[in-house]
């Protein structure tokens, strides 16, 4: 295989890694929204822990797209 | 015509390099907008203080906003203790916060999708936190490792997971900020190189381009989002990783 192609395939497949995050991203906002609607006295506290959450999941899938994004322009 | 969207991250030297030693020192466009940051917040902070009225105006709204949100984050993430970091995390806030959001200002650099000066700032915490949780609680700062409550046969490898996830703490702070930024703009530039596309093939492509620039300007909304975003959230992990060096056991 031509190694440019061989480049291109490798950093869409490293983009699938980013669905997953997606999915995790999702489910802690959903999650928050959730019982947020439940307790809304409670929910401001949370919000800290949120964007904790968020930050942690969203590393993952940042992680993936940086292979992309080396395989694309880095090496 | 196609639109390289790396070349918006070159570093361009703007005044000639002076050799001190084995040393060369440049004034990069980098150099110029990190200048431009310190400025602008020094400015804001300044000027937003000076009238120190009872009901504030404006500008002393925004500096007094600023000081309230970061203090309130660091005072319920690391303690009243915390508070004596309050300047460290100001700073790092406002500067990545400022850093993000001049970035978005057409033709202007963005420092934080730099690697090198989004892990100058992580590698500043978190040496920052070793040192002071060593200095704090002597060698009761390696509880971190230890959790409590665990059983004693899987206790080696959770000692082993938490060293790891301890030491490639720098990383993810670092990487998270940068790739955020350099996703962001690219994203930016490739859907602006589809409005110049379309636009070439004429009256047909004119209205073709009303759909991608109708998709930048909403993800120029996004993207002022994610910068404070961004910044909020490198400014929450750093009270979090101070927390961990203030009280080691979990």
């Amino acid at each position: 295989m031509d190694p440019t192609a061989a480049k291109y395939i490798g950093a869409g497949i490293a983009c699938i890694g980013m669905g997953g995050a997606g999915v995790g991203v999702g489910i802690i906002f959903g999650n928050y929204l959730a019982a947020a609607l439940r307790n809304p006295s409670a929910a401001q506290g949370q919000f800290g822990n949120l964007i904790f959450g968020f930050a942690i999941t969203e590393a993952l899938g940042i992680f993936s797209l940086l292979i992309a994004l080396l395989l694309l322009f880095g090496l | 015509m196609t639109v390289d969207p790396i070349h918006q991250f070159t570093i361009q030297n703007w005044a000639p390099i002076i050799t001190i030693g084995h040393h060369q020192f440049a004034f990069t466009n980098s150099a110029l907008f990190m200048f431009i940051i310190v400025i602008l917040v020094s400015a804001l902070l300044i000027a937003g203080t000076a009238p120190r009225a009872v009901v504030p105006g404006r500008l002393q709204s925004i500096a007094e906003m600023s000081y309230e949100f970061v203090a309130n984050t660091v005072r319920s993430t690391a303690g009243n203790e915390g508070m004596k970091f309050f300047p460290f995390v100001f700073t790092l806030f406002m500067f990545v916060l400022f850093a993000n959001m001049i970035g978005l200002i057409p033709y202007s650099f963005t420092v934080t999708s730099q690697l090198i000066v989004t892990a100058t700032l992580a590698l500043s915490v978190f040496f920052i936190v070793v040192v002071y949780g060593f200095w704090r609680n002597g060698l009761g700062f390696l509880k971190l490792f230890v959790p409590k409550g665990v059983p004693i046969y899987i206790l080696p490898a959770i000692v082993i997971i938490e060293v790891l996830s301890f030491i490639s703490r720098p990383i993810s702070h670092s990487v998270r900020l940068f790739a955020n930024m350099l996703a962001g703009h690219i994203t930016l530039q490739v859907f602006a190189g589809f409005i110049i596309m379309l636009a070439g093939f004429g009256v047909v492509g004119w209205f073709g381009a009303a759909i991608p620039l109708l998709l930048v300007i909403m993800l120029t909304a996004l993207e002022f989002l994610v910068a404070f975003l961004q910044a909020y959230v490198f400014a929450i992990l750093t009270c979090i990783y101070l927390n961990d060096a203030i009280h080691p056991g979990h």
